[in-house]
């Protein structure tokens, strides 16, 4: 047994008295069942009246949300297209490639958060709008580590973009700021706002010095005492080097540079040039990376990941994805502060900052409340390589895996289980037995539904699950008494045993009524008649009626004939067809149909079969025989006379 | 076709149809109805691509269909007609057929008139009443016409309670649509490839023709009737295939077109322009069909050079996706057929044959477009009205473009 990752939830059944009834469940793919048992109750005759329902415990509740199932049929798309991005590509382009899909499952998640975000902010009942509440935050830290996953683990950015990068991700994350400044700027009097200096300080957190210089111009025009002062925080913004994409610096030029600037910085806090202005100081320390300084202003960082690319931004910009882990750990302790512990979320970013994938992987799987992210991003780090070496020791890789789990969530689901078909068709160890053993279990409530199904099971040559589609929905053709679509879809399922069943109800109809149904359909068989003996017979007899109702007699009585001679007319029907016969005999005809008549007396004691049985007791069936007897010795008779004189003329 | 918009609705969208203009107007669709399939709670809902005040005026949402209104709908929708501008006309799997009122003036809908027992296996008042889906449905004010999975085809009135005519058994397989031919004859297609007309001025259970897709017996989905040329007709069947028939002769189609690589859902002549068509299909593409013969070397000595073959490759480059509509007759079953129908025309002395009956594809070519940009789940459904075009698929999406032909 491995060890257990975290406390298994309890999930509390309203209406089962647990301490009372004994529990009974019962596992499906993706929910379970779950009833009170009347199991144990000693000699009790009167029952105690217990919950009489049984209860469907679902798993992956996410499935059933409205929103999410924009997120699930989206990536949906997203998803094909990866697993169509050509095998050849390498390098650069494949990279490319590879972040442009990683940016769309972004942008979905994103466009799922907005639209969960407006419905939490119009949901009338509270509780329902922290339901919705709750979501957004869980798809913005999805978003989150879904971005952080993006730039160390596909963009494998190096050292220098790497800060770009995360700065750009800091900024994505915590955008209060941006009302902040609007709210700011908005007013009469910006400098003199409440939050003026917060604001600035967040600019510089951020690394946005270009705002940040704008905005202290403003304060010296507001206080010309300062302006000196400002315009010296304002020229130190502008020099600070940074490396910008369209560059051709390296790296140590780069290093150089910055630490040129850091040290020009060092010397304006020794001679306490901002002494005056506390607020320009701070300012000054929080450039110089002083962690103290940057600590104080934890209510504006928000979180340790801002106070840790804050902290390299001012310290340490050209920091190597290598080190990364370390400042990231150093950077949590120092903003928890021992005052709180780490949550789920700290966790997994800092195992991903630790370049830990796997560990990534299983703390979303823990913390996250579906399979949708999970599945997702390991499919798309697998695509970029980076999972090969890691094999589970149950079933087949950890992408496989995760994919499965998801699929079977969606087939979970009424209507969703379209999309699950995909994902399993790209699994390819467990995924097209899976897909077998759930495709059987979708409702057929509609044929045209039926049909969807059978296309999908006809796609992948899945001919075991094609036969049992075709058979229910001709059983259930025949129970409602539509035997022209039980025998189409006998015919489609190639099922000859059950289209000899429909072709006997066929018969038998014909012998009680005396008249054929649905001749659109018999009339046109074609080869689909070849099927069975009992269907090919019952064409042709069809065919027979035809030919008789046209009038010509001769082609009608031969193909008669071949039919009781063949032997392929079940012998149950040959009474009938010794009686259509009657009409229509010549002399060579007439001996062969006394012949089929006398071997089906003749036959009666040695097959016992329970209609000829039935025909012995009855006599009418016997006064028929009788009469078929006489009426073939007459007809014989007759025409021996008119042959004989026709050969005679 | 750059300005395709699509919409996540979270259901899975069977059917999708614009809300008729009135008579003499110049506006531009603007208002469609969807209906869905295959979920816990199915819906049929009012949808606008109009501009809304509250937007802003950048025109961010133009071309977005935003929501109107919806209403419950029990069972899945099977088919959708407009009945008038403000009804509609819904079947159901239930074997219900509902009509449904749009009240513009605080944007709702509600129940107007429903026959519950349309369709069924086992007659209702029986103990062992089992209902049958129904399966299409047409309108034509004030008549509606439904058929279903029981093969059987109602004539409703509206404000009449009960059906004016039913034909029990009319047909021994399912019936998959019909249509109107020309009043009161309809046409029906049903799952072993036939094609059947129906007089309502007859009495008796007995189709006054019946055409047929010889040998494969492959089901036909869809049907559609050419607006202006009622013997023209279009089918499409569970192998992909459109086919064009001319009812006034032969048993057979005219032609045998092979397109989607799955069953084609629905086939639509172009209302007002019906030298354009349209198909979508299972395999999740949607095509735009264009057979209007304004190709200048058409009466130059150009064409007669130009084999089928080359017509066949430009109509393949202007395809993008992946697979190739091959332009076959399909074998010599229907080059029997194409000679005879050619020499019938010629007696006939048309002065309009429609392009769609005339077979030699050196002639008429026929582009082909596909719409879609990538392909995933079905397009169940499709309606063309003016330059507007409106989509609805499994993954749950609804594509709206109003430029179809710029």
């Amino acid at each position: 047994m491995e060890e257990l990752d975290g406390e298994p939830t309890v999930t509390l059944i309203p209406g089962v008295n647990s301490k009372k009834n004994q529990m009974y469940f019962d596992w499906g793919p993706g929910e379970m069942l779950v009833c009170e048992t009347s199991f144990n109750k000693k000699e009790k005759s009167e029952m105690v009246p217990s919950c009489p329902f049984i209860y469907i415990i679902r798993k992956d509740v996410d499935v059933y949300s409205q929103i999410l199932r924009k997120l699930f049929n989206e990536s949906h798309g997203i998803f094909l297209g990866l697993q169509r991005i050509d095998e050849e590509l390498t390098g650069k382009s494949r990279k490319s490639q590879l972040v442009r899909v990683s940016k769309n499952y972004r942008s979905v998640i994103r466009a799922c958060m907005e639209e969960m975000h407006q419905v939490a902010i119009a949901a009338k009942d509270p509780a329902n709008g922290r339901q919705f509440s709750s979501q957004v935050s869980i798809l913005s830290a999805m978003e989150l580590i879904w971005n952080l996953c993006e730039i160390l683990f596909i963009e494998v950015a190096p050292a220098g973009p790497l800060l770009l990068h995360l700065l750009d991700w800091v900024r994505l994350h915590v955008c209060e700021v941006d009302s902040l400044s609007a709210d700011v700027l908005g007013s009469e009097n910006p400098s003199k706002h409440d939050s003026f200096w917060n604001l600035v300080t967040i600019l510089v957190l951020q690394g946005r010095l270009d705002e940040a210089r704008q905005m202290l111009s403003k304060e010296a025009d507001a206080s010309p005492a300062s302006a000196g002062i400002c315009r010296i925080m304002g020229d130190l913004m502008r020099t600070m080097p940074i490396l910008s994409p369209g560059n051709t610096q390296t790296l140590t030029e780069l290093e150089l540079k910055w630490q040129h600037w850091h040290e020009e910085c060092e010397r304006y806090l020794q001679d306490s040039t901002f002494a005056t202005s506390p607020h320009l100081e701070s300012l000054l320390k929080i450039m110089l990376g002083d962690e103290a300084a940057l600590l104080e202003q934890k209510e504006l960082l928000s979180n340790w990941y801002h106070f840790l690319v804050t902290r390299l931004l001012y310290s340490n910009p050209t920091v190597k994805p290598i080190d990364l882990h370390y400042y990231a750990q150093s950077s949590l302790d120092l903003f928890l502060g021992g005052e709180s512990s780490p949550e789920p979320l700290d966790n997994i970013l800092l195992a991903a900052f630790e370049f830990d994938i796997h560990q990534v992987i299983k703390e979303c799987s823990i913390a996250l409340s579906n399979w949708w992210f999970v599945a997702h991003l390991t499919d798309l780090l697998d695509h970029c390589k980076l999972l090969q070496s890691h094999n589970l020791y149950f079933g087949s890789n950890m992408r496989e895996f995760l994919l499965l789990e998801y699929a079977s969530g969606l087939f979970a689901h009424p209507s969703l289980w379209q999309l699950g078909v995909d994902y399993f068709d790209y699994c390819p160890e467990l995924g097209r037995v899976s897909l077998e053993l759930h495709i059987e279990r979708i409702p057929l409530n509609t044929e045209q539904k039926a049909l969807k199904v059978l296309r999908i099971c006809e796609q992948r040559q899945m001919t075991e699950q094609v036969r049992s589609i075709c058979k229910i929905l001709a059983m259930k053709a025949v129970r409602n008494n539509r035997l022209g679509s039980a025998l189409s879809w006998s015919i489609r399922a190639k099922d000859a045993a059950f289209a000899t069943l429909v072709s006997d109800r066929f018969l038998r109809d014909y012998c009680e009524r005396g008249c054929f149904s649905d001749l659109d359909l018999i009339d046109n068989l074609g080869p689909a008649m070849m099927l069975s003996d009992r269907l090919t017979f019952l064409g042709k007899y069809r065919e027979f009626h035809r030919m008789y109702g046209e009038k010509r007699f001769a082609d009608a009585a031969s193909l008669l004939l071949s039919l009781m001679t063949s032997r392929i007319a079940p012998r149950s029907f040959w009474m009938t067809l010794l009686t259509d016969a009657l009409p229509l005999l010549e002399q060579k005809q007439t001996y062969e149909l006394m012949r089929c008549l006398e071997d089906l007396t003749s036959r009666r004691p040695v097959h016992g079969e329970s209609d000829t049985e039935q025909l012995q007791d009855d006599d009418i069936e016997t006064t028929k025989v009788e009469m078929l007897r006489l009426s073939l010795a007459r007809n014989l008779a007759r025409a021996i006379i008119r042959e004989g004189s026709l050969e005679g003329s | 076709m750059e300005e395709i918009y699509a919409k996540f609705v979270s259901q899975k969208i069977s059917k999708t149809r614009w809300r008729p203009l009135p008579p003499g107007s110049l506006q531009t669709a603007e208002t469609f109805a969807t209906g869905s399939w295959d979920n816990e709670e199915n819906y049929i809902s009012l949808w606008s691509i109009g501009d809304f005040g509250n937007l802003d005026s950048d025109g961010g949402f133009e071309g977005d269909h935003q929501l109107l209104c919806d209403i419950r709908h029990h069972g899945d929708v099977m088919d959708l007609q407009f009945f008038d501008q403000e009804r509609i006309v819904a079947a159901s799997s239930t074997g219900c057929v509902t009509v449904f009122l749009h009240h513009p003036n605080n944007q709702t809908l509600s129940v107007n008139q429903q026959w519950t027992t349309a369709h069924y296996h086992t007659g209702p008042g029986s103990p062992s009443y089992s209902s049958a889906p129904c399966t299409g449905v047409v309108c034509n004010n004030p008549e509606i016409v439904t058929v279903g999975e029981d093969g059987r085809i109602n004539l409703f009135r509206a404000d009449h309670k009960e059906a004016v005519r039913t034909i029990d058994n009319a047909d021994s397989s399912t019936l998959h649509a019909v249509t109107f031919l020309r009043t009161p004859e309809i046409l029906t297609v049903n799952s072993i490839g036939q094609l059947k007309i129906w007089d309502f001025r007859q009495q008796g259970n007995e189709p006054s023709q019946i055409l047929s897709l010889t040998g494969d017996r492959v089901p036909l989905h869809c049907v559609d009737r050419h607006p202006n040329q009622q013997h023209v007709v279009a089918t499409g069947g569970q192998d992909g295939m459109l086919s064009i028939w001319d009812v006034r002769q032969g048993t057979m189609p005219v032609s045998l077109l092979k397109a989607h690589e799955a069953e084609m859902w629905e086939v639509h002549f172009h209302p007002s322009n019906p030298e354009h068509l349209f198909t979508c299909s299972e395999d999740g593409s949607l095509w735009h069909w264009d057979a209007s013969t304004d190709v200048p070397e058409k009466s130059s000595l150009f064409h007669q050079e130009m084999s089928s073959h080359y017509a066949a490759q430009a109509a393949l480059k202007l395809l993008s996706s992946s697979n190739l509509p091959a332009w076959a007759s399909r074998g010599g079953r229907s080059s029997t057929f194409l000679s005879h129908s050619i020499s019938n025309q010629a007696n006939v002395h048309q002065s309009v044959i429609s392009s769609w009956l005339s077979t030699d594809p050196a002639k008429d070519r026929i582009e082909i477009t596909s719409l879609l940009p990538s392909r995933s789940l079905s397009v169940n459904t499709l309606d063309v009205l003016g330059p507007c075009l409106v989509c609805g698929t499994d993954a749950e999406a609804i594509y709206v473009t109003r430029h179809l032909f710029s």
